[in-house]
């Protein structure tokens, strides 16, 4: 077994060392009727190559993305990521090395957290930013409640430009600690229709930009209207290119950004792992879950870093924290932060300049094709199209001509009265022939 | 898992530091300045095409911003910084990494190749089904491998950590317990417990009582039954336990808490040490958690990502958080929305479908290992813990003596007593003799307790080469040389740091007017 160091010979004088006589020996507090005398019902061991052919053989049976025209974004995003960020994040020092509890030994996972943070309070226009979350949608939920122990109240409005996911996760979390979810109905431009359901109980509106139908909103007099209530605004991005063209949650007045960082660094492994972005006003510091890493000195007076304020964390406060959460998503966020160290302001910029010049591009070919209709006013790098169709058999058809259209609206929402609607999505990485193709398909199966 | 940290600075300080510039690191040990102060403020280390469509995002007027204000490096400069941080941490590829109850064991490279297969990671999670078979074939491949190892009927594979999957396993519950119109408002769980327990259990809505524990660390099954009533909605019991025991009574307490009506919940991150010997299912567990970072190897990557499936009763199973994966005629297929067969479902988790890069390299280790390599993988990591409790149990005090223990060895502070040493500068004083601490600190029923977890990845000379180092150390602490756990660490890129000063003046980013250097 070529994971497993001992010989027969060592286990045999380890047994001596310890006085065992047999390793059975060193079961016995286990009840004998639960003590498995042979192997359970699974394979034996498998050397590499086997394994390789076996999960490969796996991997062959799906489609990648890059395998041809692919317009699907509505959360997860495909972008290109340098070699570079890829080769640091494998190295052992970060790779296997467990969270930094023992900073004198974890500088270099610290130090990385630290400009992690600082890119995020940056991107996002907020003071301060934990060290990550599991993904966008969790960090979503726990921004609720966090916003629950803010303001003591018990409700949340969700905008009907909430991705779906998001709204189903943060209903789950919120219902079990007590916090009911109000969802506005899916609607392609309304973030604004939060407003009317703010009232003397709502402890939060939670809005979208740009929205799950792609569309950018200005939400400062959602801010405006939220503060006025004594509420606080919650802006999530899923896309966090976005970061690099739009305005930033904070300029427009959010207490809490919340973020999928999956965009930046990372590949889009059929959903995870990614990485979720946290950023708040700093008044709200003490509320913020995970972990934070926080400046300080070593006993000769250098500068090092730390996990800091864990008197918020579950393993010091246990059941009075402000979150569960232990592991996050640390390589993840190296990733990310590897990726925007590379990118920088001025690059970032350009790619999200770039993002927006390929969705145009596409927008305008689609809305041309006959019986097409655009629905997303104003949109960063996807939007939404209404099909003359049910969006999900058009998405099919195309996929066995090879082209992935997009996402239909009704395979995150099923039944919510938006059958017709496909999320289109061009990212840098969308060619003119990718989008010369989709627009021959579409005409070809519409026409059909 | 966790490591109380308590800060104890050598030197009382304040933010007005002394630049490292004045020390630029010993050996080629490189002093390395944050990103922000390496110049780049308006450039990038991304080559853009030249690009013809116009960049024009007058559709989009008063809604933009200026760039942000971040440097960019180019490739050269951007590898250097993060190479040489990256020096600056200890990893498992460097030396044994004994951090009790966190399983610190090889990750093979096999996983991290398999993950990277454009199959795997250029995969969309919405594309087409009939375009992501393989995947939802290697979800139920890896989920057939655990309800096969737990003897579990069920398993909800997409909470994204232990914490999550606790949430999942225990919102299941809660959804059985209001199904049958018979709402509980408590959980139980040992004072033992990982701080994610009770935390877990207050987020799922419940209060938390604690179980007290027996003189030889295991649950007080008189306490227990005497807590147990009409309220309880589960019983949280980590086995084998944090103090590294297996609770003998384990059918007991399941009894009990059946008996009352209420759920077995299992903390599964020791899983590892009962893998392949011990199927929770036998033991009358109604939902676990598999940290597949902890038994089944995937890389901790610093602190996540992890990824936390539930195996779940046939009571439990019907209320497991959607995404749920069919098969039928047409082949593999998804319920995404709680309605038709998943009506029962607690909701959603997470978006999308969970840690699918996490299933690859936990799927490639199970396959790679197989029945036979699994059984061996628990025996060899009880075996390596409990030569290390024989070797070092003649100089450290250990608070539970009798009997062996499982994957990680317990020990407390008693054999320092007087020493002016304390855990944390016996920890540190580890640093120098180039090994990781141990989990200090924890479980917080034990003094001073200090938590050695080996794991079956260890060699025994590795493990020998350990063993002599702590024996040395301690040997100095007899010898009343306290000089040297009190300023350690003295050799690691940097002395003791103030944790107090960190929490007191909170300096949690970089700004142009941050105090140094």
């Amino acid at each position: 077994m070529r994971y497993l160091p001992l010989t027969d010979a060592d286990r045999g004088e380890m047994l001596a060392v310890i006085g065992a006589a047999s390793i059975e020996d060193l079961f016995v507090d286990v009840p004998a009727g639960a003590r498995l005398s042979g192997l359970v019902d699974l394979p034996l061991h498998a050397g590499e190559l086997a394994v390789e052919r076996a999960l490969g053989a796996l991997a062959g049976r799906n489609r990648a993305a890059g395998a041809g025209p692919f317009f699907c974004g509505a959360g997860a995003y495909r972008h290109h990521v340098p070699a570079s960020v890829d080769h640091i994040i494998q190295r052992s020092e970060y790779l296997t090395s467990y969270t930094p509890y023992q900073p004198e030994i974890a500088q270099g996972t610290l130090q990385t957290l630290f400009e992690f943070q600082t890119q995020v309070t940056e991107l996002t226009g907020l003071e301060v930013a934990n060290a990550s979350m599991y993904d966008g949608s969790t960090a979503c939920a726990e921004a609720v409640l966090m916003a629950h122990r803010v303001t003591k109240r018990g409700k949340a409005v969700l905008s009907g430009g909430l991705h779906p996911h998001y709204a189903a996760t943060t209903h789950t979390l919120a219902h079990s600690a007590g916090v009911h979810t109000h969802r506005l109905a899916a609607a392609i431009d309304a973030e604004a229709a939060v407003i009317e359901a703010i009232d003397g109980d709502t402890a939060c509106v939670v809005v979208q930009n740009p929205n799950v139908f792609g569309t950018v909103t200005d939400l400062a007099a959602i801010a405006a209207a939220a503060h006025a209530a004594g509420a606080l605004m919650i802006v999530v991005t899923t896309e966090a290119v976005a970061f690099g063209l739009l305005k930033s949650p904070g300029e427009m007045g959010a207490d809490i950004a919340v973020a999928e960082g999956q965009s930046i660094g990372n590949g889009l492994n059929f959903g995870g792992p990614y990485v979720g972005l946290f950023a708040a006003r700093e008044s709200l510091l003490r509320q913020i879950p995970g972990r934070l890493c926080g400046q300080t000195v070593d006993a000769e007076g250098r500068r090092g870093f730390v996990l800091t304020l864990s008197t918020r964390e579950q393993h010091i406060r246990r059941d009075k924290a402000t979150s569960n959460i232990c592991t996050n998503s640390g390589l993840c966020a190296l990733a990310f932060t590897v990726h925007m160290s590379l990118l920088g302001g001025a690059g970032l910029a350009r790619l999200a300049g770039l993002n927006h010049a390929r969705a145009r591009a596409l927008r305008d070919a689609v809305g041309a094709v006959r019986g097409i209709e655009l629905l997303t006013p104003r949109m960063f790098n996807e939007f939404a199209v209404r099909l003359p169709r049910p969006a999900a058999a058009v998405v099919e058809a195309l996929a066995a001509r090879g082209v992935i259209a997009g996402v239909p609206f009704s395979r995150l929402d099923p039944g919510g009265g938006m059958d017709d609607v496909l999320l289109v999505c061009a990212t840098e990485m969308i060619t003119d022939e990718d989008i010369a193709c989709l627009v021959q398909a579409l005409e070809t199966e519409l026409r059909a | 898992m966790t490591a109380m940290s308590i800060g104890r600075p050598t030197r009382p300080s304040s933010l007005d530091v002394a630049p490292d510039k004045a020390r630029p690191g010993a050996g080629l040990l490189q002093y390395e300045p944050l990103i922000f102060e390496l110049g780049g403020w308006d450039k990038t280390g991304v080559d853009f095409p030249h690009e013809s469509v116009a960049q024009d995002a007058s559709d989009l007027r008063g809604l933009t911003r200026e760039p942000p204000r971040l440097p960019g490096l180019s490739e050269p400069e951007t590898l250097r910084h993060y190479v040489r941080l990256s020096q600056k941490n200890h990893a498992i590829d460097l030396a044994l990494y004994p951090l009790g109850s966190c399983t610190m064991k090889h990750n093979p490279r096999m996983g991290e190749k398999l993950a990277r297969l454009p199959g795997f990671a250029d995969l969309h999670p919405l594309a087409p089904i009939s375009t992501v078979q393989g995947a939802i074939e290697l979800m139920d491949q890896l989920a057939h491998w655990l309800k096969t190892l737990t003897g579990m009927p069920a398993v909800a594979l997409s909470p994204k950590a232990g914490a999550h999957g606790e949430l999942c396993g225990l919102l299941a519950i809660r959804a059985a317990h209001e199904a049958r119109g018979d709402a509980r408002k408590t959980v139980l769980a040992p004072t033992s417990a990982h701080g994610t327990n009770p935390a877990t259990a207050a987020q799922a809505g419940y209060r938390v009582r604690e179980i007290a524990q027996t003189a030889d660390g295991r649950v007080d099954l008189a306490d227990l039954a005497a807590k147990l009533g009409h309220d309880v909605a589960a019983v949280m019991v980590t086995n084998p336990n944090t103090c590294g025991l297996f609770e003998r009574d384990v059918l007991e307490i399941a009894r009990l808490t059946h008996a009352a009506g209420a759920y077995f919940y299992c903390d599964g991150a020791n899983f590892n040490a009962i893998v392949g010997r011990v199927r929770p299912g036998d033991l009358g567990v109604d939902a676990m958690h598999i940290n597949l970072h902890k038994t089944f190897s995937t890389p901790h990557g610093g602190g996540g990502p992890g990824a936390g499936p539930v195996v779940l009763s046939q009571a439990l199973a019907p209320f497991a958080p959607v995404p749920w994966i069919t098969h039928g005629a047409g082949g593999f297929d998804l319920i995404e929305e709680p309605r038709g067969e998943a009506a029962a479902a607690l909701g959603r988790l997470c978006a999308f479908h969970g840690q699918m890069g996490m299933y690859v390299r936990a799927l490639a280790y199970m396959l790679s290992h197989g029945a036979d390599g699994l059984r061996q993988v628990a025996e060899d990591a009880v075996l390596n813990a409990n030569y290390v409790k024989a070797r070092l149990s003649g100089v450290m005090s250990v608070p539970f003596p009798e009997g062996p223990c499982m994957h990680e060895a317990l020990f407390d502070d008693g054999w320092l007593e007087g020493s002016g040493v304390t855990t944390l500068d016996f920890a540190k004083a580890m640093i120098d003799a180039g090994f990781h601490p141990m989990t200090m600190y924890f479980p917080l029923v034990v003094h001073g307790a200090m938590l050695i977890e080996p794991t079956e990845t260890e060699s025994r000379r590795e493990l020998d080469r350990f063993c002599d180092a702590l024996l040395e150390l301690a040997a100095s602490v007899r010898a009343g040389d306290a000089e040297r756990f009190t300023g350690a660490p003295f050799h690691a890129p940097l002395r003791r740091l103030d944790e107090t000063l960190a929490a007191r003046r909170p300096h949690l980013r970089w700004t142009p007017h941050s105090p140094d250097p």
